[in-house]
């Protein structure tokens, strides 16, 4: 018992921002407007929320594993792919019912894993670092964009599930709730809305929780310094693959989310555009903190979405002026940035006060 | 089919994917090798070398001179991307990928905007010729060709030239070069540009045998990325021994299954070579003599 409530003291910690009664306020604020929000919006707003939650499980990934672990992935749109196409061969292989979609959302976010734990292996026992990294995961992410387009002839199937080539997969089942008198099918509406959002808080409070503990000291630790970690009698190849792993995992459980959320997955969802979307929200957030990932995607995801109104082409490019300039100006991200301006603001304040 | 024709066309396709690997790989390896950087724009300056080229020879100019311009305009702007961009990032080569990234997304869309999804076209000059029952394009032999002698004038510029010696200064100890004299930033400033140019002659050389479209640059970096990686930060002892052995992998597993199995085979083998040589093929042979 007393372990388990250690855990919770994990809640705070030196590699999270925002602690104390007044961060936990407003934390409990901001949940109890979204959680209030679908009762003063209609359906489709609702759904289109939901659709931004989607890829903040992907931009929590890469908070993890780039911001916390100091290892560049670009391989983060192959999890969210493999996981997606797992979660459509598996549902319209077996169905839903019995709640089988949900056996599916584990098993697909499982092979996401298990992919991440071989290229990880590979990768992290060859100690491949730095700028290798980055380029052997866009290598494996692009290969795979490549072989799924090609998958267009209907010798290309699993099961009962065809792959479609460039055109993707579409019309698996959404996720169902079994229940008493007929389950409950999560639409893209308010039910899915609820559930992704529970995930959501479920995911971020466990995050937090993980970067404080020990495991997350030495991650970060491994991020400071490799060598000096591993002269500490620290195994740095094993806690590398840990965190890719979690992150593949999250990666695709944003994938299960995406194809849940619109029944398609395709392709392009892995190819560059798709795999540099990730890596702008996260480093305009701020990607060495969990909660500026998540403002920070939820910003420039509704920023991105008003300016495709003019045009999506003009919207990438100012996508990519975005990301250069943030990179140059404010190297740890626009909201981490202002975050830490504003604490620093009213320390001051205080010990003037004092 | 006798056993000397099945040779020329092994080895036809062998010179086909090793011109391909080492001409698309030479500029982002020369930027790796000499500064540490990975520019992830390279597919971007591969395909700007291309559309200055299909521009000036529809405006006129024989193909080798439009080559040359799309060279030329390619280097110009990498010293451009240098200047603005890349000079301030050395220091932090993670955000370096990032940066050169964010700039591809910018080029990429841009000329989608600019100059719309396509453009027209260079036809392939030369034709073809015939051995055995199969017909050969002569410009490919004109393409491994060209791949020997950048490796060629890359090693001329590297080890004979005053400023080949004074990059490698500069790569080795950069703030002894730069107490004796030298103009780091200059070098810095000129062997981008040397990398890029060199993107921009691929982009040239490959603009009669492919579709010019903005997005093309993407069909030449996995392979670029995957001869640096193996071959390492040396482009004398890395590329070229790696664009050879990619090339077999690459033409064999082509051969025996199609192209996507070629390029799933260039992948396997640099994720077995990672495992193996950590720091690619240069790393080794370099430990090996020390």
């Amino acid at each position: 018992m007393a372990g388990f409530l250690s855990l919770f003291r994990r809640l705070e910690g030196p590699q999270t921002l925002g602690r104390g009664p007044a961060f936990w306020a407003l934390f409990a604020l901001v949940l109890a407007g979204a959680l209030a929000y679908p009762l003063f919006s209609d359906g489709y707003t609702v759904g289109n929320t939901v659709y931004f939650f989607v890829w903040v499980f992907i931009a929590l990934s890469l908070s993890l594993i780039w911001g916390y672990g100091g290892s560049l992935s670009f391989g983060q749109t192959a999890f969210f792919g493999i996981a997606g196409y797992g979660y459509g061969i598996l549902t319209i292989n077996f169905g839903a019912a019995y709640g089988f979609t949900w056996i599916a959302l584990l098993l697909a976010v499982g092979m996401a894993a298990l992919v991440a734990a071989l290229l990880g292996y590979f990768m992290f026992f060859g100690r491949i670092a730095g700028v290798f990294l980055g380029i052997v995961t866009l290598a494996v992410t692009l290969m795979l964009e490549r072989f799924m387009a090609q998958t267009a002839g209907p010798e290309w199937r699993i099961g009962a599930a065809r792959l479609n080539g460039f055109n993707g997969m579409s019309a698996m089942p959404p996720l169902t709730i079994p229940w008493f008198g007929g389950p409950i099918v999560l639409f893209a509406d308010v039910g899915l809305y609820y559930v992704v959002l529970a995930m959501l808080v479920l995911v971020y409070l466990g995050l937090r929780i993980l970067m404080n503990s020990a495991f997350g000291n030495v991650i970060v630790a491994i991020r400071e310094n490799p060598e000096r970690a591993e002269m500490l009698g620290y195994d740095i190849r094993k806690y590398q693959l840990i965190t890719f792993v979690i992150g593949a995992a999250l990666a695709g459980l944003s994938g299960v989310l995406y194809t849940v959320w619109g029944q398609y997955i395709t392709p392009s969802s892995m190819g560059m555009t798709a795999a540099s979307l990730p890596l702008i929200w996260v480093a305009v957030g701020g990607r060495s903190d969990l909660t500026a990932t998540i403002i920070g995607t939820l910003a420039v995801l509704s920023g991105f979405q008003a300016l495709t109104i003019y045009g999506s082409q003009y919207a990438l490019v100012f996508m990519g002026v975005l990301l250069v300039l943030t990179v140059l100006i404010a190297p740890n991200g626009l909201v981490l940035g202002v975050i830490n301006w504003i604490t620093k603001l009213v320390t001051r304040r205080k010990s003037e006060a004092a | 089919m006798d056993i000397a024709t099945l040779a020329f066309s092994a080895l036809y396709q062998f010179g086909d994917a090793f011109a391909f690997l080492v001409l698309s790989a030479c500029g982002l390896a020369v930027i790796f090798g000499m500064m540490g950087v990975i520019n992830l724009a390279h597919g971007e300056f591969i395909m700007c070398g291309a559309y200055v080229t299909a521009a000036t020879v529809h405006a006129g100019l024989p193909l080798p001179l439009g080559i040359l311009c799309g060279t030329l305009a390619s280097a110009f702007v990498g010293v451009l991307v240098e200047l603005l961009v890349i000079r301030h990032l050395y220091e932090r080569p993670l955000d370096t990928i990032v940066a050169t990234w964010g700039l591809s997304l910018i080029a990429t869309q841009g000329t989608l905007i600019l100059v719309g999804s396509t453009m027209a076209g260079v036809g392939t000059p030369f034709g073809s010729f015939q051995v055995g029952a199969y017909s050969y394009s002569i410009y490919r032999i004109v393409l491994f060709v060209a791949a020997l002698a950048v490796l060629a004038a890359l090693y001329a510029l590297f080890n004979w030239t005053r400023f080949g010696v004074l990059a490698r200064a500069t790569i080795q100890v950069p703030h002894m070069a730069a107490a004796l004299g030298v103009d780091t930033r200059l070098i810095y400033s000129l062997t981008f540009a040397c990398g890029a140019g060199l993107a921009g002659l691929a982009g040239g050389l490959y603009a009669p045998t492919m579709t010019l479209v903005p997005t093309m640059g993407a069909t030449f970096i996995m392979e670029a990325f995957v001869t640096v990686v193996i071959g390492g930060a040396d482009v004398f002892l890395g590329t070229a021994p790696a664009g050879g052995l990619l090339a077999i992998v690459k033409s064999g597993m082509t051969s025996w299954q199609g192209q996507l199995f070629g390029q799933i085979g260039l992948l396997i083998a640099v994720i077995i070579v990672v495992r193996v040589l950590p720091k690619g093929i240069s790393g080794f042979v370099l430990r090996e003599r020390t």
